[in-house]
């Protein structure tokens, strides 16, 4: 089987069979990393643009690392506001780009959609690096590659996401890439940032931290995004970290193997105690090297489409 | 067209709700209706100068009633014009229409209203009818002149798009408004509860992940208009009804006896959140596509009378606007071209006899806010919709009147078609010539 799409939008629409096909991909990658020149001519001549709307370091840092490394011609487009603002639509922006002959579109942006909308209307892969609450693909595949370096593999494994689920594209691609590689998937947080119908995806709800913790392998911790108090989705930040904060207390319900996740930046103390973050089980640095791994498997697989 | 013509329907199925149903000729003389019963063509056929238009195979029926369209003149007329807009009315059957005040300026004085007017006679197409503000400016604040607006020429008020938040100023509005039995409308939504939604929130939009509009930011307003027109007396009349609960307190409230009324939308029974899933803006509008539960109670609301009118809430906006990101496209969709065969849809479904159908476009809606149109009685001015009922068609946007281009009914194939449209006797729409 190979992998047959112009674009990664999301992992919603992917089979279990796709994701794994660049899952390997990205562990043929991961060597190169390693090297002394980390660099290999997979994508030389071609053009990769990261077009981001949203600020953004890591993403956007890894995504080119990763099409340097497989010898790309890399450009970071940061429009400082959205299209609204700057009177000109999201497409005409794609549209001069797709002028200049580049090949690859990464692209984040705020609205939920935007890389879907562009994808239809551009001859350009494109590459979703995050769209508003809707999805990060490329992060749940590099949680996926981590989970599965880690333990072998997904199938069975008992999994927590736990925090803002409404607002979080980190929490819905986990939640798909989990759930098709046959993981069970709990999320845990106040009901408040719980959206609708949330289990319909395939997970159990629940608010209880302390129970919720109980058993599981791996506990996906999700970034709060402090500018959200106030907006009575949580009373303080010190209740948000006494009742969903992973504290090493907290985790001794877990598994004994139990791998903590964070897809960064973490607010120290407040998702995750101090002592959590630098202790054994976290793999959150893992996670970021893979992601540049995942993001060179990926831009393989679409640049080899034709 | 002088209006000393006459005009003979022949051959056509007459349906006249409450008063005729049935085969028969249609007499016009001097802009106004002077018959309608069967066989006039014999009596007629020797007079000088009678046009004749054949009906046959045709469904004759009084000129459709909207009570709530947005023709964006003065402000906005990249998105629409009082001609455009009346010219797209005319093209599906509509004859006379109301148009929201959310124009720049706002609709709350007399010299907007009277220009609205005059670009309507100028236009010459469908007889427009100015909805005034509430407030002035629709800023929710201060009441505008409803008596002035009233005495111009205002069927109406309301403050469409920007509900007005304050439940005082909704009380005072409807009190003062209840001296002049005006209509009062307000577009119910919470924009708190809803702030920053672009959907129906639930299924669709936690996997979308666009940000949601609750049912009960709909709801808890039609509670609160409902429990201040009980308290005032005030007439109140709900534009686009969208949830299962909203039409659960109207049915209870007109139990009642107060003096409620309700309209509804045709995309609000033809469609759900599902046709969101595209992320394509000409699905998006406010109030938001719901689920299918609340398709069914629409339906339901339709068909016990709960639910008097069909109404498009035509909001004309541009391709460059629809194109933006989905939760930047601004809400709404057009509306007038597509209204009739998505209705005939219900006669099709069995919901409604056709009769009932026609009502809620032409008696109800005219019922609603008093005007003296939506029948053929005689002497009533002639304003007249043929239709084929069998025809079908396939949507294509460019092919619509309308300035915009906002439909989320491209490509369907519909069933039933308006032929001929005549306002005051003069026929402004003609399918044939166009």
């Amino acid at each position: 089987m190979s992998f047959k799409r112009k674009d990664l939008l999301g992992l919603a629409a992917l089979s279990s069979e796709e994701m794994a096909l660049i899952l390997e991909a990205a562990e043929s990658f991961q060597e190169v990393s390693g090297r002394e020149i980390k660099k290999v001519p997979a994508l030389r001549g071609k053009t990769v643009v990261n077009l981001f709307f949203e600020p953004s370091t890591r993403t956007r840092t890894s995504f080119e690392l990763a099409a340097k490394r497989l010898s790309a011609d890399v450009v970071n487009f940061s429009p400082s506001s959205s299209s609204v603002v700057k009177g000109e639509t999201l497409l005409d922006t794609a549209r001069n780009i797709e002028s200049m002959q580049a090949d690859i579109l990464v692209l984040r942006h705020s609205s939920a959609g935007a890389a879907e909308t562009l994808a239809r209307n551009s001859r350009l892969s494109v590459i979703n690096a995050g769209d508003g609450w809707h999805e990060h693909p490329t992060q749940a595949l590099s949680d996926l590659l981590t989970i599965r370096e880690k333990k072998g593999q997904v199938r069975d494994l008992q999994v927590a996401i736990v925090g803002d689920l409404a607002h979080s594209r980190v929490a819905r691609s986990n939640i798909h890439a989990l759930t098709k590689m046959g993981a069970n998937v709990r999320v845990v947080g106040p009901p408040t940032m719980i959206p609708l119908s949330l289990h319909r995806l395939g997970v159990t709800v629940h608010h209880d931290f302390d129970k919720a913790i109980s058993g599981v392998d791996v506990v996906l911790m999700l970034r709060l995004q402090l500018e959200r108090q106030g907006r009575s989705l949580f009373p303080s930040i010190r209740e948000y970290a006494r009742l969903y904060g992973l504290t090493s207390e907290r985790m001794e319900r877990a598994a004994k193997d139990v791998l903590v996740m964070h897809p960064g930046p973490v607010n120290r103390g407040v998702e995750i105690a101090h002592d959590v973050v630098d202790g054994a089980s976290a793999v959150i640095l893992d996670q970021v090297a893979n992601g540049v791994a995942v993001r060179m498997g990926l831009m393989y697989l679409l640049s080899q489409r034709n | 067209m002088a209006n000393d013509m006459k005009i003979l329907i022949t051959g056509g199925h007459v349906i006249d709700p409450g008063q005729w149903n049935g085969m028969a000729d249609v007499l016009i003389e001097e802009g106004k209706i002077s018959a309608v019963e069967p066989n006039l063509r014999q009596k007629f056929q020797k007079v000088k100068g009678l046009k004749t238009i054949d009906a046959q195979g045709l469904l004759v029926c009084p000129g459709f009633v909207d009570v709530h369209v947005h023709f964006r003149e003065p402000g906005f007329e990249y998105k629409e014009t009082i001609a455009t807009g009346s010219a797209a009315a005319v093209a599906g059957g509509f004859t006379s229409v109301c148009c929201m005040p959310n124009t720049h300026p706002v609709n709350d004085s007399r010299s907007i209203t009277e220009f609205i007017l005059a670009q309507a006679a100028a236009a010459g197409k469908a007889r427009v009818f100015p909805i005034g503000a509430i407030t002035k400016g629709s800023k929710g604040e201060e009441l505008a002149e409803i008596g002035e607006l009233l005495d111009a020429g205002c069927v109406a008020i309301s403050d469409d798009g920007a509900p007005v938040m304050n439940s005082l100023v909704m009380r005072r509005a409807m009190e003062y408004a209840s001296a002049f039995h005006l209509p009062v409308v307000d577009h119910c939504e919470d924009s708190m509860l809803s702030r920053g939604g672009s959907m129906h929130e639930g299924a669709v939009s936690t996997e979308l992940g666009i940000p949601g509009i609750p049912k009960a930011a709909e709801e808890v307003m039609v509670a609160r208009n409902i429990a201040l027109a009980e308290l005032t007396g005030s007439r109140l009349h709900l534009p686009h009804v969208s949830t299962v609960g909203s039409v659960r307190m109207v049915r209870e409230a007109k139990g009642r006896g107060i003096p409620v009324t309700a309209e509804a939308c045709p995309h609000h029974f033809s469609l759900t959140d599902e046709a969101v899933r595209s992320y394509d803006a000409n699905a998006k509008m406010n109030p938001p596509l719901r689920t299918d539960e609340d398709v069914q109670a629409v339906k339901e609301g339709l068909r016990d009378n709960t639910i008097d009118v069909v109404a498009t809430d035509h909001a004309p906006h541009a391709v460059q606007e629809k194109q933006l990101e989905f939760d930047a496209a601004p809400f709404g969709i057009i509306g007038l071209e597509t209204a009739f065969p998505l209705t005939l849809n219900l006669v099709e479904e069995g919901l409604l006899s056709l009769e009932q159908a026609i009502a809620k476009l032409t008696r109800e809606p005219a019922r609603v806010f008093d005007l003296p149109h939506g029948t053929i009685l005689p002497g009533v001015e002639a304003d007249v919709t043929l239709i084929d009922p069998n025809a079908t068609w396939v949507v294509d946007p460019a092919r619509l009147h309308s300035l915009s281009r906002n439909t989320p009914f491209a490509g369907w194939t519909m069933k039933g078609r308006v032929v001929t449209t005549l306002v005051n006797g003069n026929v402004v729409y003609d399918r044939n010539e166009t």
